[in-house]
């Protein structure tokens, strides 16, 4: 199935989304569909639907095209159909300051990669439970994986981390990083809550 | 040292500090501490073309508490820091590093923010082994050397001064 197939199958269940046929390498076996960011969470609905069933999530990362384009990010997603034997690839330009939604209500497994791009690139994911850094240690400062980022950084270790903490640090480090946006800030879990994955 | 012949069997004099250091030097016990690719060669010596046990230091030991040396094999990340400073502080004194590798030693070719530019901004190190990775004789070689540092050290030596 084609980029065009694809576009004219899911066009329908979400009216409004202008999507662009892209060129890829590996057109035959992952067409590559250009996706506005408004409308990723329906288009993915769309592409779980009877017919397609791309029901897995295999990946999302993210390319930095800064200083040479605006918006300077794309997002790539790749989605699986396992049934179909089928593979399709999305992309959304994005800015630094544009909110994009989680896939995380459709594809639970989807918060890892979310949290990883949070971390390394700083893309904020609106609806996702628990972002907070996944690589970096959690006071770090800066997304490494941004164009604009010191490459060699020049600074001290850390070399002592407390072993013993309370429950309420625990929740208190727990907490620091977590991005929140401020509108719509929750509040915290109690202690002993059990902690959303991914 | 002297040999003793008047007595019915021969005697061995020598000074305690000798022989202590004989001991320590001869069953060097490396805590199992694999970071990366170095870790392969490092495995490699201990197993039986290389075999690591000629030197008495064979006997890589899953808890630190019980090891008197870290060979720092491979890359040391930033969030690796405070954990390799952890194990080094649980093991008892006295106690000896390695850094086994470009990258241990100085951050080799990760010039990056993700990677401590050498080890010894974390734990005072003894010998430094370059290469990448270095091949087993060059590990042989690093603990050869340092078991030649600890037969030359004084028994009286302070523990070693922490950096962090």
């Amino acid at each position: 199935m084609s980029a065009d197939e694809l576009i004219a199958a899911i066009a329908p269940a979400v009216p409004g989304a202008a999507y662009v046929a892209l060129a890829s390498a590996d057109a035959a076996m992952t067409p590559t569909i250009g996706v506005p960011r408004e409308f990723i969470v329906q288009t993915c609905r769309a592409l779980q639907g009877p017919g397609l069933e791309f029901v897995a999530f295999s990946d999302v990362t993210a390319v930095d095209f800064h200083p040479n384009r605006q918006p300077r990010f794309d997002l790539v997603y790749h989605l699986v159909s396992p049934h179909r034997r089928a593979r399709v690839r999305l992309k959304v330009q994005i800015n630094e300051q544009d909110a994009i939604a989680t896939l995380t209500s459709l594809y639970p497994g989807a918060g890892w990669p979310e949290r990883e791009l949070y971390d390394l690139f700083g893309l904020v994911f609106d609806g996702h439970a628990d972002l907070r850094r996944l690589m970096m240690p959690d006071e770090w400062e800066g997304h490494p994986l941004r164009k604009d980022y010191p490459v060699q950084l020049r600074k001290d270790a850390q070399t002592y981390m407390p072993l013993q903490v309370t429950a309420e640090e625990f929740q208190a480090n727990l907490e620091r990083d977590r991005y929140q946006r401020s509108a719509a800030k929750p509040a915290p879990p109690a202690p002993g809550a059990p902690a959303g994955k991914g | 040292m002297g040999l003793e012949t008047d007595y019915e069997i021969p005697v061995v004099t020598t000074s305690a500090e000798f022989m202590i250091q004989w001991a320590r030097r001869s069953a060097i016990w490396p805590v199992a501490f694999g970071l990366a690719c170095c870790a392969i060669e490092m495995m490699a010596t201990g197993a039986g073309r290389y075999d690591l046990a000629r030197f008495g230091a064979e006997v890589f030991r899953g808890s630190p508490r019980q090891a008197d040396l870290m060979i720092i094999a491979g890359r040391l990340s930033r969030k690796m820091a405070p954990a390799m400073r952890r194990i080094y502080d649980q093991m008892p004194e006295p106690k000896w590093v390695i850094s086994m590798g470009a990258c241990a030693s100085c951050g080799g070719v990760f010039d990056n923010y993700a990677i401590v530019q050498g080890s010894d901004q974390v734990v005072p190190v003894d010998v430094f082994i370059p290469g990448c990775p270095p091949r087993p004789e060059a590990l042989i070689y690093g603990i050869v050397q340092l078991q030649k540092k600890i037969a030359a050290s004084k028994l009286d030596q302070t523990p070693k001064v922490r950096i962090a």
